[in-house]
C-alpha cells in the first residue's frame, strides 16, 4: 500500500523561502501563512480563466518560496484588485494587497510581466497623472494603443465614447502641478514602460 | 456615524465623475441639492491614484491620495461619490492613522496636522442618514423594475471592513420610490474594471453574463452607483439583447423633481430615454 508520495523526502524549506514570504507579508500588510487552502478566492474570483496559476496556488507557492513561478505568472497582473476574494476569505488574507506587493517585487527585480499590456496601461496612466495631476482618457488610450501597436482594435467602441461625449479632447489640469510631479520623485514612482 | 451632516459638504468628484460620467456628477449634485446638501468640489483636487497607482507603487498610492485629505476643510465629512476613488481616500487615511513615520512624512509635506478623525463617506452614508423613507414628496418611479448592481463596491479589503458596506441601500432607497426591484444573482460581480481596456476578450463574456442575467431577471434597467461599473456595461455588452444601464444618482434626482435633465440620458451608450417615457418617468 506504499503510494508514490511516502517515497518522497519531506518537503525542505530554505532560508530562502521564509525570506520571500516575509518580504511578502511585510508589504501587504497580511499573514499568508493563515490560508488553508479552503479555494473560497479561487471559488469567487471572476477572473481566474486568465489566469495561469490560481490565487490560492499563489499564496502556497509564496509560503514555499516559489518566487520565480509566481512573480511570472499571468495572475499578479490580471487580479484588478476587486477584493470579492477578501470579502469571503475566511482567514483575512488581504489577496489584493498580496498582488500588489507581488507586481512591485517583479518590477523590483525587472521581470518582465507575463500580461505586458497591463504595466503599459498602468504606465500611461501614471504618465498622465504626472502631467495633469488627472487621468486624462483620450490621451491615455491613444498611448496605450500605440505603444502597444494596436492601434485599431476597439475603435468603435472609442468612436461610440467621442459621440456620446464621454472623452474630452481637452485634459481637466491641477493648478500646483509642482506638488503632484514631487511625489513621483519621493515615492521613485518612475515609468517603467 | 449619526454624526449631522452639514448643509454645505465638502466633495471629491474624482477624474470619471468630472469627465467619462458627467451625468453622474451633475445628477448626485442635484440630488443632494434636494436634499438640502451642497456639494462644494474640493479645491484643485488631484487623481486618487486609481488602480494604476497601488498596483506598482504602493508609496505613491498612499501620497497621491494623501494630498487630497490635506485639501480637505477642518471639521467636516469629505464626500466620495467614486467606489473605487472612496477606497483609495479611505485606504490612505487608514495607512497614516497606523504608521507613525508616513504621519510625521504627512505633516512635513502639506504643512498641517493629519487629521485622524477625518470623515470620509460615500454619499450612500448622506442617504443612509438622511433615510429617504422619511422624506416628503418624492416623485414616483411607479411601474419601472430594476436589477442593482454594486460591482465590487461592497467589498473591502480585511482590515478596512469596519467601514459600512450598505448592502441592500439600493434597492431600499428604489422600492421606497416605487420602483420594483427584480432579484438576481450578479449584484456582486466585479465589471473587470481596468481589464475591459487590456483584455476585452475577456471582460466581454463577464459583461455578457451580468447583462444576460438582468434581461432573464425581467428588470427594465440595470441601475448601479460606480461609473466605471457604468461605463463597462455599457461598452462590452455585445449581445443583442440589452437594457438601458442607469446611475443611481440619475433616478433620485429624477424622483426629486430634476427630470428636465434629458441630457444626462443622451450622453448613454445604450439609450434609456425610450424606456424612461414609457414608464411616463420622463
Amino acid at each position: 500500500m506504499n503510494s508514490p508520495s511516502q517515497n518522497k523526502p519531506a518537503l525542505k524549506l530554505s532560508r530562502h523561502s521564509r525570506d520571500f514570504a516575509n518580504k511578502v507579508n511585510s508589504l501587504a500588510h497580511t499573514d499568508t501563512r493563515m490560508c488553508f487552502q479552503c479555494q473560497a478566492c479561487y471559488n469567487t474570483c471572476p477572473f481566474v480563466g486568465a489566469m495561469d496559476v490560481t490565487p490560492p496556488a499563489i499564496l502556497r507557492l509564496v509560503l514555499l518560496g516559489e518566487d520565480k513561478l509566481v512573480l511570472n505568472s499571468t495572475t499578479i497582473w490580471t487580479c484588478v484588485g476587486c477584493h470579492t476574494c477578501s470579502t469571503i476569505c475566511p482567514q483575512n488574507v488581504d489577496m489584493g494587497a498580496v498582488m500588489d506587493a507581488l507586481r512591485q517585487i517583479a518590477l523590483e527585480r525587472g521581470i518582465a510581466p507575463a500580461q505586458p499590456e497591463v504595466l503599459i496601461f498602468h504606465n500611461a496612466i501614471l504618465d498622465s497623472i504626472k502631467k495633469y495631476g488627472r487621468t486624462h482618457k483620450l490621451e491615455i488610450m491613444l498611448r496605450y494603443k500605440m505603444k502597444n501597436l494596436d492601434l485599431f482594435s476597439d475603435m468603435d467602441v472609442g468612436l461610440k465614447m467621442l459621440a456620446k461625449r464621454k472623452l474630452d479632447m481637452l485634459p481637466s489640469r491641477v493648478k500646483k502641478i509642482e506638488q503632484v510631479r514631487r511625489l513621483f520623485s519621493y515615492s521613485n514612482g518612475k515609468s517603467n514602460g | 456615524m449619526a454624526k449631522k451632516l452639514p448643509k454645505r459638504i465638502p466633495y471629491f468628484p474624482g477624474c470619471s465623475m468630472a469627465t467619462t460620467a458627467k451625468e453622474n456628477n451633475q445628477s448626485l449634485k442635484a440630488m443632494c441639492e434636494s436634499l438640502g446638501h451642497k456639494l462644494i468640489e474640493l479645491k484643485d483636487w488631484n487623481c486618487c491614484g486609481s488602480s494604476s497607482a497601488h498596483s506598482l507603487n504602493n508609496g505613491l498610492a498612499i501620497d497621491l491620495a494623501s494630498r487630497n485629505l490635506a485639501l480637505a476643510p477642518k471639521n467636516r465629512p469629505l464626500l466620495v461619490a467614486c467606489p473605487s476613488c472612496l477606497l483609495r481616500l479611505r485606504h490612505a487615511h487608514h495607512h497614516l492613522c497606523r504608521d507613525y513615520e508616513a504621519r510625521s512624512q504627512y505633516e512635513k509635506t502639506w504643512d498641517r496636522p493629519f487629521d485622524p478623525d477625518l470623515e470620509i463617506i460615500h454619499y450612500f452614508d448622506l442617504l443612509d442618514r438622511v433615510g429617504l423613507e422619511n422624506w416628503p414628496s418624492l416623485k414616483n418611479l411607479r411601474g419601472l423594475s430594476f436589477v442593482a448592481y454594486y460591482g465590487c463596491m461592497l467589498a473591502q479589503p480585511p482590515e478596512m471592513q469596519h467601514y459600512q458596506a450598505h448592502r441592500g441601500l439600493m434597492e431600499k432607497a428604489l422600492t421606497t420610490l416605487g420602483a420594483q426591484d427584480r432579484p438576481w444573482g450578479y449584484g456582486a460581480r466585479c465589471c473587470g474594471t481596468f481589464l475591459s481596456v487590456v483584455r476585452p476578450d475577456v471582460v466581454a463574456p463577464l459583461v455578457d453574463e451580468i447583462m444576460g442575467a438582468a434581461v432573464q431577471a425581467k428588470a427594465d434597467c440595470i441601475v448601479t452607483a460606480c461609473a466605471m461599473c457604468h461605463l463597462n456595461l455599457e461598452i462590452r455588452a455585445t449581445a443583442k439583447r440589452k437594457i438601458p444601464v442607469m446611475h443611481f444618482s440619475e433616478l433620485l434626482a429624477i424622483a426629486m423633481g430634476d427630470a428636465g435633465k434629458k441630457d444626462w440620458f443622451s450622453r448613454h451608450i445604450i439609450d434609456p430615454i425610450p424606456l424612461l417615457r414609457a414608464r411616463g418617468i420622463l
